[in-house]
């Protein structure tokens, strides 16, 4: 009988009843041929292989990362809330050691949902592995983790999040900006002032295909990973990059994925994007379950898989190997690059713009940031959106110490109710979420 | 009339129910190495001075093919397997006589790789030359195109007796249980078809002509003919026939958790306005997960005669039995002698049973009778124990749908039916410790008889349409037709609803009684390169478990007379 090396966890939610609209990509059709192969390999009732019902987020877990307006209830619909809650079923699994690892293959994705949430971006509303992360931190005291985002597509939300995080390694591979959607992730984009470095962009050319994913995961990921010592490694899965999908350019595969997924021993893994339904999902999702069971893989073999054609050109390999050397020269800096931005500054500013493209809704942030030397910092954002919403949300880090503590709460009682739409303060000390309205 | 007989473990139960109500009981002994026998004289008991004429039919629920698996008693079966991107096949091999050969079909049915005949010829040259006789033949992703099924028959067929196909024996997906499934199906064969070719013969020559039916793991009948051709599906027929039975003493509406105490075990199982609930995939047998449809029960090592000991001064009770009860001079002390300790129940010495709980009473420092209870207290919520966690499992089944997440329905039983023999004893206990409304069907000890012998016809038909290719298939039921692109969701739920009503006549069902229900009805817009193509539909309907429509009054009205002739135990 055929038995998991290491035991795993599935959660699977296909949402067959959800869609953004009829023809989008993130429609109800996305993981029914993945559901069928699932099924048809008898994946469930592989001896160590445990599929876990998803349970909902509650509304205090979305609070705990996000600041959404007009309220969380009105930026998320139902599945939003079973799809977060799939991770977090997950997660728990893994924590309460039920399995080794765990795979959430739940819909809609999460990762470019940001902290301040005025709409949907790149499909997502709220950040599935944040809420769950942030739960765990909650609840089981985990403290330093990386995630490693393998989305073909920057993972903009999760490094917005994880920006001023030191305790968070938050490591994307993904297409390179200027020829992808959301034409962020650059080398230069290392996080703030007090977390430089924690974060780490790869942005990957055109038509890479499995040997420059393999470099990247070898000379960057896997080192950077194995100094920082997380407590736990997460994976945004998306399944993008393969070469059938409809929306990328790359030329990554199944046995890819599964050689990757091998590599990072990811503890937990939530679905992102994929696009390529029938072509590539079925084949990478069967092949990731298998590699994080420890099971063979070698027979997951897609149709049209010719290594000689999906082989990435002499150029594309250099881009890649410069690429990670200049990202692991940031890496070996970062005390450094961390001293230069904050200087003998008390305060950061940043301002910048974000765009919603579900709604076409456009924002902008100005940030302020306290250059703490006894924690990540008091956060503060005014976030102005063209639909007139005009919001002050502050974070109170995790680990902050009173005067950020104090000062984010001072922040909080000045602001005029008159001035804003909504004020929130996230106090992720207290775990608590207080909003003032006019 | 029909006759209904139900093999047992130790006792063969064979019922005569007519439109009166029970006509005639018979209790022949078990003899396990002469089946044929036991079977063969209920038979006969039962229809003694009964004028043929007056039976229309008889249903049969025996171990045959169960004790054929669990003991390991299967006449070789070759299998040739088809694979594809996945798993690789060798994983689910049976024996060796198992060959993978080349031929893959994606998951929507399209061909990825033709099959080979050559190979497949070969193949069959090997399995001929080990004097196999019966091969199964199973594909990944068969019941989506059989394609390679078919041509891998039409090349074998005529080396071998019977060539089983797996599309034909379920439309569910799940290839290892399918290899598993039609492996069961070709290794039982023989035996089956020798078993009840013997019995309709040994009839005919004693004047029954009757129809004989089968029953199945599902609580539904199928014909002797359809048997044949799916031996499998009559397999751990035993526990269903006994939820069946208890159909009859359910309540409508109500949801009721069923608990059937035997001698070594306790099986469970929950109905639902009188239907039971299916298991979610198919059976497990032996080492063997299968597709074949099968009541959702679960059986725990607990029963009246389960041996009883102090292991780290506690109290344990089974999961094994070495004998009946030390009251009725077995060897070690059951519940059943708890039973005799408190007066609760008569008819086995005392004396004997005090003798057996004395060593665990000094063992516990309780008296005997504080043990005796100690132990009747234990055996009760250890049942609710099982019972309890099979519904917990039931209701962590995953969902697939935002409706079904947030609807969250639960089963939440809150009437408890115990039967078997020890039932009565326990009953009152059980209302005690889960606050449950109990009932027990005390007297009436052939419900097992009664619920084989009513038991309908059940089926499942799987649909598969998709407008993009102009398609519509039911490969368990060779049924393919093209279809527009204006076949809509109702179009669909019409074809499924025929194809049912087909299979269930064919199967042996009355045309009249037949009540369809939906169990899978699924929508996708098949979209590619952002255009809508077409749809997808996928649609799954049943004829639930059930009694015969006809007998309906008939079974209230035999429940009834048991349960008025039963020990009021609430007085």
């Amino acid at each position: 009988m055929l038995k998991a090396s290491h035991k795993t966890g599935l959660v699977f939610f296909p949402a067959f009843d959800w869609a953004i609209s009829a023809t989008h990509p993130e429609r109800e059709e996305r993981l029914l041929y993945t559901q069928d192969q699932v099924l048809e390999e008898g994946l469930f009732d592989v001896n160590g292989i445990t599929e876990y019902k998803s349970e909902l987020v509650d509304i205090k877990d979305v609070q705990r990362v996000h600041f959404s307006y007009p309220d969380a209830w009105r930026v998320m619909t139902e599945s939003h809330f079973i799809s977060a809650g799939g991770a977090k079923t997950i997660a728990k699994a893994v924590m309460d050691k039920s399995v080794e690892r765990g795979f959430a293959l739940v819909r809609p994705p999460g990762h470019h949902a940001m902290r301040v949430v005025h709409g949907g971006r790149g499909f997502c509303n709220v950040n599935n592995e944040a809420i769950m992360l942030e739960y765990l931190r909650q609840a089981y005291g985990i403290d330093r983790v990386a995630i490693v985002d393998t989305d073909c597509h920057h993972g903009d939300g999760t490094q917005d999040i994880y920006w001023h995080d030191p305790d968070t390694l938050y490591i994307s591979m993904h297409q390179d900006g200027r020829t992808m959607y959301p034409g962020s992730g650059f080398t230069q984009e290392l996080g703030g002032p007090n977390a430089a470095g924690t974060t780490l962009n790869i942005p990957l050319p055109p038509y890479t295909g499995e040997a420059g994913f393999l470099h990247a995961l070898n000379e960057v990921v896997l080192p950077a990973i194995d100094e920082f010592q997380p407590e736990l490694i997460i994976n945004s899965a998306g399944q993008d990059n393969h070469f059938t999908d409809p929306l990328t350019n790359m030329l990554f595969t199944a046995q890819g994925y599964s050689e990757l997924t091998r590599l990072l021993k990811p503890d937990i893994v939530v679905l992102e994007g994929g696009y390529s339904i029938e072509g590539a999902l079925p084949y990478v999702n069967i092949g990731i379950i298998l590699a994080l069971a420890g099971m063979d893989y070698s027979h997951v073999i897609e149709p049209g898989y010719d290594p000689e054609k999906l082989k990435q050109t002499e150029t594309v390999t250099r881009t890649v190997e410069q690429t990670c050397e200049t990202v692991m020269a940031s890496w070996k800096q970062r005390e450094a690059i961390g001293q230069r931005l904050r200087g003998d500054q008390e305060f950061a500013e940043r301002r910048r713009s974000v765009f919603y493209d579900t709604e076409e809704i456009h924002e902008t942030q100005n940030e302020t940031l306290r250059l703490c030397p006894e924690c990540s910092g008091a956060l503060k954002i005014d976030s102005t959106s063209d639909r007139g919403a005009h919001i002050l949300a502050i974070h109170v880090p995790r680990k902050s110490c009173s005067n950020c503590r104090n000062l984010g709460y001072q922040w909080y009682e000045s602001a005029k109710t008159k001035a804003y739409d909504m004020i929130c303060i996230q106090d992720r000390v207290e775990d608590s979420y207080l909003v003032k309205t006019p | 009339m029909i006759i209904g007989l139900d093999v047992g473990g130790t006792h063969t139960d064979v019922v005569l129910i007519g439109k009166e109500g029970l006509e005639k009981q018979v209790k022949v002994p078990t003899d396990t190495s002469a089946l044929f026998q036991t079977v063969l004289t209920g038979l006969e008991k039962i229809t003694e001075k009964i004028p043929p004429g007056q039976i229309t039919h008889a249903v049969l629920s025996t171990t045959l093919t169960t004790n054929a698996i669990i003991q390991d008693k299967l006449t070789p079966a070759g299998m040739i397997i088809t694979g594809g991107p996945g798993i690789d096949p060798e994983a689910f091999r049976t024996d060796a006589h198992y060959f993978i050969v080349p031929g893959a079909i994606d998951h929507s049915g399209r061909e990825i790789e033709a099959i080979d005949p050559e190979t497949v010829k070969t193949a069959a040259d090997q399995l001929a030359a080990s004097g196999i006789r019966h091969v199964g033949v199973v594909g990944k992703f068969s019941a989506r195109n059989p394609m390679h099924e078919r041509q891998i028959e039409e090349i074998i067929r005529d080396r071998f007796d019977k060539v089983f196909l797996g599309h034909l024996i379920s439309g569910n997906f799940g290839f290892p249980r399918r290899i598993n499934t039609t492996f069961l199906n070709a290794s039982v064969y023989p035996v089956h078809r020798n078993f009840f070719e013997a019995v309709k013969k040994s009839l005919k020559q004693k004047g029954i002509t009757v129809p004989i039916h089968i029953l199945k793991a599902d609580g539904g009948t199928m014909g002797l003919d359809t048997s044949i051709d799916f031996p499998g599906q009559s397999i751990l027929s035993g526990p269903a026939a006994s939820i069946m039975g208890s159909v009859a003493f359910a309540q409508d509406g109500a949801e009721t958790l069923v608990l059937d105490i035997g001698g070594t075990s306790t099986d469970m199982a929950v109905l639902i306005n009188r239907v039971p609930l299916l298991a979610p995939n198919g059976v497990d047998i032996s080492d063997y997960k299968t597709l074949i449809r099968a009541l959702k029960t679960k059986s725990i090592g607990i029963g009246g005669d389960s041996c009883v000991r102090v292991v780290n001064g506690r109290l344990t009770i089974g999961p094994d039995r070495s004998g009946p009860a030390m009251g009725y001079g077995g060897p070690a002390p059951t519940p059943t002698d708890a039973l005799f300790v408190l007066d609760r129940s008569e008819g086995g010495d005392r004396e004997l049973a005090i003798k057996g709980i004395d060593p665990l009473a000094s063992q516990l420092g309780l008296s005997v009778e504080e043990t005796a209870y100690e132990i009747f207290d234990k055996t009760c919520r250890e049942i609710l124990a099982g019972a309890r966690r099979m519904i917990e499992d039931i209701n962590s089944k995953p969902v697939y749908t935002v409706k079904e997440a947030l609807q969250g329905y639960q089963v939440n039983p809150d009437h408890i039916l115990v039967l078997g023999g020890p039932a009565p004893y326990f009953a009152e206990h059980f209302q005690n410790i889960s606050g449950y409304a109990v009932e027990t069907i005390p007297e009436c000890q052939v419900a097992n008889a009664i619920g084989t012998a009513l038991s309908r016809t059940t089926c499942e038909v799987t649909l598969f349409a998709d407008t993009q290719k102009g398609l519509a298939t039911a490969p368990e039921e060779s049924f393919s037709q093209t279809v527009n692109l204006d076949f809509s969701r109702q179009d669909a739920h019409r074809m499924a609803a025929a194809l049912l009503k087909q299979k269930a006549v064919r199967l042996g069902a009355d045309a009249k009684d037949i009540e369809t229900e939906m169990i899978e009805d699924l929508e996708f817009n098949i979209v590619r390169g952002f255009r809508l193509m077409g749809k997808n539909f996928r649609v799954k309907q049943q004829i639930k478990p059930g009694l015969i429509h006809d007998y309906y009054t008939i079974s209230k009205k035999i429940a009834e007379s048991c349960v008025q002739s039963s020990i009021d135990f609430h007085e």
